[in-house]
């Protein structure tokens, strides 16, 4: 596979060419999805004017309040959740060695979605009070989960073992709190739970933007050493990993995953299709954290826009539609893949 | 952060730590199991006797020797308790052999029942027949749910078949999960379109083995039986797939052959149990790493442990969920997770469990 070395002053990098190929067809795609998503709607603004907007090299002055502050923030709400749960989801998955690992396995998800749903179904609560409930669920969830792991060191099948058991206790008070709640709570608790970006807007995007400026380089920094992870944890050591590293590595994608669960619910399945669906494009060896995350990103945007078309003028959250975007995707690429060890 | 499954990796070897096992050798394993038979007999009696309605134990037993039909503690003893302790006994035997076939099968042990598709396609053909034929009560949703959870186990294993090399593991194993997230999505599409199905559907969702008739689920139970002989007899095959394809292969095994039978197994027994009670997914996922740490890797052992202790704790937790919420009950599938988890971690914590 031919390598692409970059540098730019003291600090080099090798990017293989085809990991760089994927990534850009999918940044664009994402863009275009993102115009597409705006201009989209109620009120459809073409396509042209859309791009002008953005570019900011024509304006009108009617659809620019659509634009700027009812859906350009829906839209960039939906790219960035759908980030960061590709790169989270292709970090857990690498890590563990297992395609069926995500992020809930460290109960980010379950932990958020007690706080949302008991937030919902208990206290009545709505808007922003439910991201934050949701967020602070997920980060306790998560260090609950490492504290009871953590005994003489920590062994990773332990932690996933344990975080089996704590998100099965978790979705049994989910169940439980569904089956106590009035039936427009439900509701509402299982859109949450389906995962939406219905009426996001920068208030959102912001936090959530700037979360994302944060984790996503401490996350690839520390990835260096998941392609030494991937021979074992053995192996791994035997060639110098040192150990605090994959935590490090461990905790900023959980954090990741858990700003976007709190942002948007926990928007189904993204986590494990996008870094399957960028390992097949990608190829076997680079960790290929960019790319997952630009699938995911993709992935996201394109549901929230087909939701709003298929279904108009109801708005199903885009949680329903990411499943029956990837899902197709992926099952196309696994049944194509006809190399015996290209279907892992 | 490692070791939990190689999937494509033939036979790791780790010398420096063979799997620890509680009970060595044959003939602990042989007496383990009787005590846990045992155990599990006594949760039953347990299950029997204790209930809602306080019934002194004589009388319980005189329900059961001599029934006298106008005798309403003997009659609740006849037509509530027993059936419903049976289907406990049948469904938690039946997810706890499911998950340790679904687990040798995938070499996975992120690997619970519902991995083959089974309890999103009950739970999606239940919602239909609630929507499309107004299905209500739990005896119409049996059969819904047990087509759904065949239909979707046929469709996964055939995706996950296609392609050259066969049903490799993680061919299944991502299949499953892809399907299974689509079916769900249809699901909650539909659940959220529509209220009143939402409304039926939770109940359903949740999991229990409260209100069902002996002749609301004894069409499951050949089903069952018919799954768990074939998980047993499959247990054989199940130790040559551990060693990895090649090495099972080079063995004389029939590898595709061996995974349908299990397969199939695995969709007989979580469907009988999910159209029965509901979509339960802790007992799948968990008891066979108990049963592991116990036994070892040996399927010939692990699976009848893992049908045991899954009756055990299904029957256990349902006895727990009815006592602790007093005068109403705690389903089955709540119950289980809330009471088994805590459990399973402390076992996690103070043992170095056996890997896949």
């Amino acid at each position: 596979m031919s390598v692409l070395a970059l540098r730019v002053g003291p600090v080099s990098t090798r990017v293989p060419a085809r990991a760089l190929v994927v990534s850009i067809v999918a940044a664009v795609l994402v863009a275009v999805g993102i115009a597409w998503s705006i201009s989209v709607g109620v009120f459809p603004i073409p396509f042209t004017d859309v791009v002008g907007e953005l570019t900011g090299l024509r304006r009108s002055a009617d659809s620019t309040f659509i634009i700027r502050r009812l859906r350009l923030p829906r839209a960039l709400t939906a790219a960035l959740v759908g980030g960061a749960f590709g790169m989270s989801g292709q970090v857990f998955q690498r890590m563990v060695r297992n395609p069926l690992a995500s992020p809930d396995i460290l109960g980010v998800s379950a932990g958020a979605a007690v706080g949302a749903v008991a937030w919902i179904v208990l206290r009545d609560g709505s808007g922003p009070t439910v991201t934050f409930v949701a967020l602070a669920g997920s980060i306790l969830t998560v260090l609950a989960i490492y504290l009871l792991a953590l005994k003489k060191g920590m062994s990773s099948y332990r932690l996933v073992l344990i975080g089996i058991g704590v998100t099965a206790m978790l979705n049994a008070v989910v169940a439980y709190l569904l089956t106590r709640a009035e039936l427009f709570d439900a509701q509402r608790a299982t859109i949450w739970l389906t995962g939406s970006v219905n009426n996001r807007g920068w208030s959102h995007v912001r936090p959530l933007a700037a979360a994302l400026a944060v984790l996503v380089p401490v996350t690839l920094v520390n990835a260096r050493p998941l392609r030494a992870l991937e021979l074992g944890d053995d192996t791994a050591r035997g060639l110098g990993v040192p150990g605090r590293s994959p935590l490090v590595l461990a905790v900023s994608a959980a954090a990741l995953a858990a700003v976007a669960t709190a942002a948007a619910g926990p928007v189904g399945f993204v986590a494990l299709v996008s870094p399957q669906i960028a390992r097949r494009l990608v190829g076997p060896g680079p960790a290929a954290l960019v790319p997952a995350g630009l699938v995911g990103a993709a992935i996201v945007v394109y549901a929230d826009t087909l939701s709003r078309l298929v279904f108009s003028p109801i708005e199903l959250p885009v949680g329903v539609v990411t499943a029956a975007v990837g899902a197709p995707y992926l099952l196309w690429l696994l049944v194509r893949s006809n190399r015996i060890g290209s279907g892992g | 952060m490692p070791n939990t499954a190689a999937p494509e990796e033939p036979g790791e070897v780790h010398p420096e730590r063979p799997p620890r096992a509680l009970a060595r050798g044959g003939w602990s394993r042989a007496a383990g199991l009787l005590g846990l038979v045992v155990v599990a007999v006594g949760v039953a009696a347990l299950s029997i006797a204790i209930g809602t309605r306080s019934i002194a134990p004589s009388d319980v037993l005189d329900a059961l020797v001599r029934f006298d039909p106008l005798n309403d503690d003997h009659l609740i003893v006849r037509d509530l308790r027993v059936p419903r302790t049976i289907l406990a006994f049948a469904v938690g035997g039946a997810l706890g052999l499911a998950g340790g076939v679904m687990q040798g099968v995938t070499r996975n042990p992120l690997a619970d029942p519902g991995l083959l598709g089974v309890n999103a396609g009950a739970a999606l053909a239940v919602v239909v027949g609630i929507i499309a034929f107004d299905v209500t009560g739990v005896s119409g949703q049996v059969w819904f749910a047990f087509v759904g959870a065949a239909v979707a186990g046929v469709l996964v294993y055939s995706i996950g078949a296609m392609g050259r090399g066969g049903a490799t593991p993680v061919k299944l194993a991502i299949a499953g999960a892809a399907m299974a997230a689509l079916m769900g999505s249809i699901t909650s599409a539909l659940l959220l379109l529509d209220s009143a199905t939402l409304d039926q559907y939770r109940f359903w969702a949740v999991g229990s083995v409260a209100n069902r008739d002996l002749d609301v689920f004894g069409p499951a139970l050949p089903f069952l039986a018919l799954g768990a002989g074939l998980a047993l007899a499959s247990s054989r095959s199940l130790n040559g797939l551990a060693l990895g394809e090649d090495v099972a292969r080079s063995l004389g095994q029939r590898v595709g052959w061996s995974r349908a039978v299990a397969a199939a197994s695995v969709v007989l027994l979580c469907g009988g149990a999910t159209a029965s009670a509901g979509p339960i997914w802790f007992v799948g996922l968990t008891v066979p790493h108990v049963a592991r740490a116990l036994t070892g890797p040996d399927h010939r052992w692990l699976l009848p442990y893992s049908m045991v202790l899954g009756a055990v704790l299904l029957t256990g937790a349902d006895v727990i969920g009815r006592v602790i919420a007093r005068p109403g009950e705690l389903e089955v599938g709540v119950a289980t997770a809330f009471l088994g988890a805590p459990v399973f971690i402390a076992f996690v914590r103070r043992r170095r469990i056996a890997e896949l």
